[in-house]
């Protein structure tokens, strides 16, 4: 928990400036390597920001780390390898998209999981009601049933 | 003197929610009916004592009175006045003033609105409200007052966020709240209808225009904040699935499905239970929201106050809230039964799959967002969620919504055939399949987004065009044109909405597809090419603003030789602050926006500038101006306004067509 409170007050130091991202001077000759990298980079979390990709941020740390990205790429390095780099050295909290690794398989297949029950409960819930009979008798009292017709006259 | 004064209002006030809270609910206990019509003025009185205290604490903005605090730390005297205003509500003790105006507001209204509500149910509903009311005027008096004095007062303030100084930010949080606190009715709906064990017809429409309040001005709170996303921050994001923005989705998504269960309930009274359980659930996840923001707990780009011991208070509003809502729900429930019976295939049905697919879809951001809370405390990771995550887990949901949305809205209520449901739409289907086909084949690239996303949309506008078609009956055009004009304003709400929804769609889906961006070094006086477009940098000046110094472009844009317009992208520096900020320059077109967003100066002389083309992103705002529209409409259909009208006598009325 500390270090969570660590980094909460590292981010009110430095607010994000919201100005340009990537700079002219780093863009890479190649365009298909300049494209990989930006794919890369969106995927990267600024460690200093909130919450924000190093793509977008202006932060010193984040111009580093897109630098780092496209010297590995210039390198030879493929898309996975650059990611590795990078986590090996920061962690895995760069990494905006989480991996499938250990408890997190728990975060990736919530959402499948949770609709299937959905989906299944609503079925069984479905067909009870199809077969459910009609109640008879009304639960309104006469005064009610007296104020509804009053209400819907109106 | 005001300010004391206003202090001493919420003090009152604060006793009178909690004399509001209790008494009502023993007299309907009690059948005591003097008791439970107590709650009616008490209700206007602590509205007006909260608001007299707002007032003066708006008064201290204005007047630029430094010996508070609060001022001090959120005003300047240079401010231009509308932020004087706005500043009131752009820190953590004034918002939460505002909260807490909008719920006595919320409330006065039940007491206003409310007069042919049955007088136990009303004055349940009042005393929940009023309980969650004086939660949060105890969180305000105890942990955040607006109002501390200073005791050596300086002589001028330290300014507000200058991000937050902006007219799109000004009105986003007050809609927010709007939106947020009228969940809370709702809710108190929710707990007086399991008070009173029953939830019928009758129920489903009083709660149903308060839901629809609520999520039209969530709808209006998120669009407000997105389209300030996109102009403000300077790289044009709509959205960045930040905890506190996901705090404000989820929330939505509930509303959303409480206002179409809530149709359920009363046109067929069935799915109560699971109604009442969003309705809980909805504010449940407001308050998380809330929780969210404040405490810090998740870092974000909006959350201005990380203090832990307002996070615990939070926390235990949440935890006695949610707490006691389910406790009472498990055993109140199981009496709520259903009346209507309906086929499988049915509106009814396709109401509950609107249901199932808004529900997890929630609770994935829900999951998502507090992920690397979770991690971090039980399994000792540090990791984050991003919007990778969140546009792969999240999307897919929102793609069946579409594909099911205009059969669901066809179908007839409690027993359809799909076939007859369907013939209309197979030419419409298919015709939507091969535009996005096409969309495809002429692209450049090979992303699917757009094609997918333009299809859906083109199924869905056309879907709700069949279904306003379908319900002007048989005959010759004329008379079903002149039908369509008559139809009540709940079916024009509803087709306006889904056609809101259908172009949001597409317009996301273009914005993340079809956007171009250019990045590169410009000196003055330099012609460069972007698209269709031919821009050329002719100056870059200072320019002084009233708090503020700004470094101004002047940038050209031609086409096809012709001038379309000039664009002045800034670079602002607040001194006070001591913030810098960028203000991008926008050439808003229907088909696409011309974005431009000036850089830092080179070595060499020239200026980083950064030009986007990005297609249709007016129609995103568009979408959701829509969607509001249409929940605007529903509210003002007759059934609403007779129901959640004044008290009204039957007059001599005429008779029905």
């Amino acid at each position: 928990m500390t270090r969570l409170w660590i980094i909460a007050l590292s981010l009110l130091l430095a607010f994000p400036g919201p100005a340009m991202a990537v700079q002219p001077d780093e863009i890479l000759d190649d365009p298909a390597l300049e494209r990989r990298a930006r794919v890369i980079s969106e995927g990267l979390r600024c460690l200093v920001c909130r919450n924000e990709s190093i793509d977008e941020s202006n932060a010193d740390l984040a111009r580093d780390m897109r630098l780092l990205v496209r010297e590995r790429l210039v390198e030879g390095d493929s898309d996975q390898e650059v990611l590795s780099f990078i986590v090996e050295r920061y962690g895995e909290y760069v990494l905006l998209r989480p991996t499938t690794e250990g408890i997190n398989i728990v975060l990736w297949i919530a959402a499948p999981v949770l609709f299937i029950i959905a989906v299944l409960s609503a079925g069984l819930y479905l067909r009870r009601r199809d077969k459910a009979p009609e109640l008879a008798g009304d639960s309104l009292s006469e005064e009610d049933r007296k104020r509804l017709q009053e209400l819907l006259k109106e | 003197m005001i300010v004391e004064l206003g202090h001493f209002a919420l003090i009152v006030a604060f006793a009178v929610a909690l004399a509001q809270a209790v008494i009502p609910l023993v007299g309907a206990h009690k059948g005591w009916r003097d008791w439970m019509l107590v709650a009616n003025p008490m209700a206007t009185v602590q509205f007006l004592l909260v608001a007299f205290s707002y007032a003066a604490l708006t008064y201290a903005f204005l007047v630029s009175d430094f010996s508070v605090k609060l001022v001090v730390d959120n005003s300047h005297t240079l401010k231009p006045l509308i932020y004087k205003i706005s500043g009131v509500w752009g820190n953590h003790e004034g918002s939460l003033l505002l909260w807490v105006l909008t719920l006595a507001l919320f409330g006065a209204s039940a007491a206003w609105f409310g007069g042919n509500l049955p007088a136990s149910l009303q004055a349940r509903v009042l005393a929940v409200q009023s309980a969650i009311t004086a939660a949060f005027m105890a969180f305000t008096i105890f942990t955040s007052n607006p109002f501390t004095r200073l005791a050596n007062p300086p002589f001028d303030g330290t300014d507000l966020n200058p991000l937050l100084q902006d007219p799109g930010l000004a009105f986003h949080p007050p809609f927010l709240y709007l939106g947020y606190v009228g969940l809370s009715m709702s809710f108190s709906f929710a707990i007086a209808a399991l008070i009173e064990g029953r939830v019928d017809a009758a129920w489903g429409r009083w709660v149903r225009p308060w839901t629809l309040a609520a999520w039209v001005f969530l709808t209006i709170g998120i669009a407000t904040g997105s389209w300030w996303a996109y102009y403000e921050l300077g790289w044009g994001g709509f959205w960045f699935w930040d905890p506190v923005e996901n705090a404000s989705l989820m929330p939505w998504l509930f509303a959303a499905a409480l206002l179409h269960s809530a149709i359920v309930v009363e046109k067929r009274e069935t799915l109560k239970s699971w109604t009442i359980l969003l309705a809980i659930l909805g504010f449940g996840f407001s308050l998380m929201g809330t929780f969210i923001v404040r405490s810090g707990l998740l870092t974000s780009v909006h959350a201005f106050a990380m203090d832990p011991e307002r996070g615990v208070f939070i926390l235990m509003i949440l935890a006695f809230f949610m707490g006691s809502a389910l406790m009472l729900f498990a055993f109140r429930a199981p009496i709520l039964e259903a009346k209507g019976v309906f086929a499988t295939v049915s509106r009814e049905s396709a109401l509950v799959v609107n249901n199932v697919l808004l529900a997890v879809s929630s609770f994935v951001i829900f999951i998502g967002t507090m992920w690397p809370l979770f991690a971090e405390m039980l399994f000792d990771r540090v990791l984050s969620v991003g919007p990778p995550f969140f546009n792969t887990a999240f999307t897919p949901f929102m793609v069946a919504l579409a594909m099911v949305l205009p059969i669901g809205a066809m179908l007839p209520w409690k027993r359809g055939n799909l076939q007859r449901t369907l013939r209309p739409l197979w030419g419409l289907a298919i015709f939507s399949v091969a535009m996005g086909a096409l969309t495809w084949a002429l692209q450049t690239g090979n992303s699917p987004l757009v094609p997918i996303g333009l299809a859906l949309a083109v199924w869905v506008v056309l879907g709700v065009c069949a279904d306003l078609w379908s319900r002007t009956g048989r005959g010759d055009i004329a008379g079903r044109l002149r039908r369509l004009t008559r139809l009540p304003r709940a079916d024009w709400g509803k087709a306006t909405a889904h056609a809101g929804l259908g172009i949001s769609i597409f317009a996301v889906a273009s914005l993340m597809g079809w956007e171009t961006e250019d990045i590169r070094v410009v000196q003055i006086g330099e012609t460069y090419e972007k698209g269709a477009y031919t821009l050329t940098l002719q100056s870059v000046d200072r320019v002084q603003g009233p708090n503020y110094v700004s470094t101004m472009a002047t940038i050209e844009a031609e086409r096809d030789g012709r001038h379309v317009t000039t664009l002045f992208p800034e670079k602002r520096f607040y001194p006070i602050a001591g913030m810098p900020t960028t203000q991008a320059a926008i050439d808003y077109g229907v088909w696409r926006d011309l974005y431009i967003t000036l850089g830092d100066p080179q070595d060499n002389g020239g200026w980083a500038v950064r030009t986007y083309i990005k297609p249709f992103a007016n129609w995103l705002w568009f979408g959701c101006f829509l969607m509001a529209l249409g929940g605007i409409f529903s509210l003002s259909d007759r059934r609403y306004r007779v129901a959640a009208g004044a008290e009204r006598r039957p007059q001599n009325t005429v008779p029905a067509e």
